[in-house]
């Protein structure tokens, strides 16, 4: 394959055409030699197949624009999120005649749940997928992989796991950089070349150094928190009518007939806003992970292989539930055609992810 | 109404704290992404030795090239200054891809655990080398653009945070690299 671009003898990063030295480890370039014998020592490239790239603008330039964008309006949904939860809290309150308990209620049951989510976090999600230290002999490449890719984002090394299942699938937990977990499935590490295996511990590592691990537990448990006040409402609500009302009867007098209805149609349309707000986050942090991963590995068209081959050979994993399925590199519950970008995904489809990899790599109108 | 210059003296000094203090710490995370570099080149001098011992048997004609790893190894290490460094360890690298791309015409060889194993770690502490110096170049980049930009250029001028210079490579060795390998 006589590909246009430049392959770095040093270290296999894909450089534009016009580069005169490697903009990863900044080796110099000749005239046309990317020395065959080098990809032996850069870790083997086999049958990754991509088409012969066309670069047209410098990549690095685009991948901290990318990242400003998507932490943006992460934090705007993970706002409105919060919103949603308080506006509930207060028209309930307002149903049962005092906002302040409402607001209260609510922030009480936020801070439970929360702290329970908080503090628990990775170990229940790791046992659920019989997750296993990763054997430092065994899987000595992926340890270095993971290591590498640490170095590069500037992180803790995170403690590594491995999952028995043959799908293959990676997930990272852990709300601290400091306590992260990285956790991939054997048939991952069967089936991805180093490059590849490179961009998904990128990926994983953007999730733990942006937080996302935290906010995943956080945006959860809002939306559990909202669903079960909508919940108490309108089984309150409805016991009230037989004259048993939830929420104490001193109250009750006072109850105001416009917040009973306007509890009962934000009791139920707020559970689906936050869900579908969730998920929004969920798919934006994942484009984000995206860029950053691109950003610490300066090779965007590993991760783009990586995931192309992950949803071509299967990323289910046992003991997979709708609770964890956000937390993984690819949804291992279903996978979303590139034209149905359901609101309820947790991801996007694979199919815009690669697109836009690519076009981080210079790839114009893939 | 009197408070009012109060606060704003307690705003700006709150914010000149703030900005010092992370000015700080960009300046440590420079210097231990630094540090971070040598670690992994200490790796790669410890880890030749075992390679050089591992091939050796094998490849008794191929003398020359064990010869020219252990002398860039040697060499690397004594190099003193950052320029002579560079230089050096981009010589060791040539001279470790060029024992790798013989060790491919010996299939026994390659078929060794040993050598397979130490590949995989030189492999890896290559790449580590080349992220360590990546994010000491990125760490670099996000220390000097808040020492020059407004307004924490303000403080970094105050308390004398200077710039820092990027890890690069000599302008020599952006010559052409010899591939006549395999």
């Amino acid at each position: 394959m006589a590909a246009p671009e430049k392959t770095c003898g040093k270290c296999g990063t894909v450089n534009p055409r016009g580069a005169d030295y490697c903009y990863l480890c900044q080796a110099p370039f000749g005239a046309g030699t990317p020395g065959p014998g080098v990809q032996a020592f850069a870790g083997e490239t086999g049958g990754s197949g991509n088409a012969a790239p066309v670069f047209k603008a410098a990549p690095m330039l685009l991948f901290p624009d990318a990242q400003r964008h998507n932490v943006r309006m992460s934090a705007l949904l993970f706002a409105l999120l919060v919103g949603v939860f308080f506006l509930l809290g207060t028209v309930i309150g307002g149903a049962y005649g005092d906002v302040g308990n409402g607001i209260a209620l609510s922030a009480v049951l936020c801070v439970i749940l929360g702290g329970a989510a908080y503090f628990n976090g990775s170990s229940i999600v790791l046992s659920l997928h019989d997750a296993a230290k990763a054997d430092p002999e065994r899987h000595r490449q992926l340890l270095n992989v993971v290591e590498e890719m640490r170095i590069a984002a500037g992180v803790p090394m995170p403690k590594v796991y491995v999952m028995p299942s043959a799908g293959m699938n990676a997930f990272a937990a852990g709300r601290r950089p400091e306590e992260a977990s990285v956790a991939v499935t054997q048939g991952l590490l069967d089936g991805l070349n180093r490059e590849e295996l490179q961009g998904v511990i990128a990926h994983e590592l953007a999730h733990v150094k942006s937080r996302d691990t935290l906010y995943n537990v956080c945006a959860a448990v809002l939306v559990g928190s909202i669903a079960l006040l909508a919940d108490m409402f309108l089984r309150g609500t409805f016991f009230a009518h037989r004259g048993r009302s939830f929420g104490g009867r001193r109250g009750g007098g006072r109850a105001n007939a416009a917040y009973i209805v306007l509890g009962i149609l934000l009791a139920l349309l707020a559970p689906l806003a936050a869900k579908i707000l969730q998920m929004s986050i969920s798919r934006q942090r994942e484009y984000h992970a995206d860029a950053a991963a691109a950003g610490f590995t300066r090779n965007p068209l590993g991760l783009a292989s990586a995931l192309s081959k992950i949803a071509a050979g299967g990323a289910q994993v046992p003991g997979e539930n709708r609770g964890t399925q956000h937390l993984f590199i690819v949804n291992p519950l279903k996978e979303f055609g590139p034209g149905a970008s359901a609101l309820m995904s947790t991801h996007p489809p694979t199919e815009l992810r690669i697109q836009r990899l690519k076009a981080m790599a210079g790839f114009g109108g893939v | 109404m009197a408070y009012i210059p109060l606060a704003l003296i307690v705003i700006v000094v709150a914010w000149f704290v703030a900005a010092y203090n992370k000015l700080v710490r960009m300046r440590n995370q420079v210097k231990n992404a630094w540090h971070q570099i040598d670690v992994q080149l200490k790796r790669r001098y410890d880890l030749i030795p075992n390679l050089v011992e591992v091939v050796k048997d094998y490849m008794s004609f191929e003398q020359e090239t064990l010869t020219k790893v252990i002398e860039a190894r040697g060499a690397a290490i004594a190099a003193k200054g950052t320029a002579a460094q560079a230089k050096a360890e981009n010589v060791l690298t040539e001279s470790l891809k060029s024992l790798f791309a013989v060790v491919e015409n010996y299939p026994d060889l390659k078929a060794n655990q040993n050598v397979a194993a130490l590949q995989e770690e030189l492999t890896g502490t290559e790449n580590k080398i080349s992220f360590a110096r990546q994010f000491f170049n990125d760490s670099v980049m996000a220390y000097n653009n808040t020492i020059q930009a407004i307004p924490s250029n303000l403080v970094a001028s105050l308390f004398n945070f200077t710039t820092e210079t990027y890890f690069e490579a000599p302008e020599s060795d952006r010559a052409v690299p010899k591939a006549d390998l395999r």
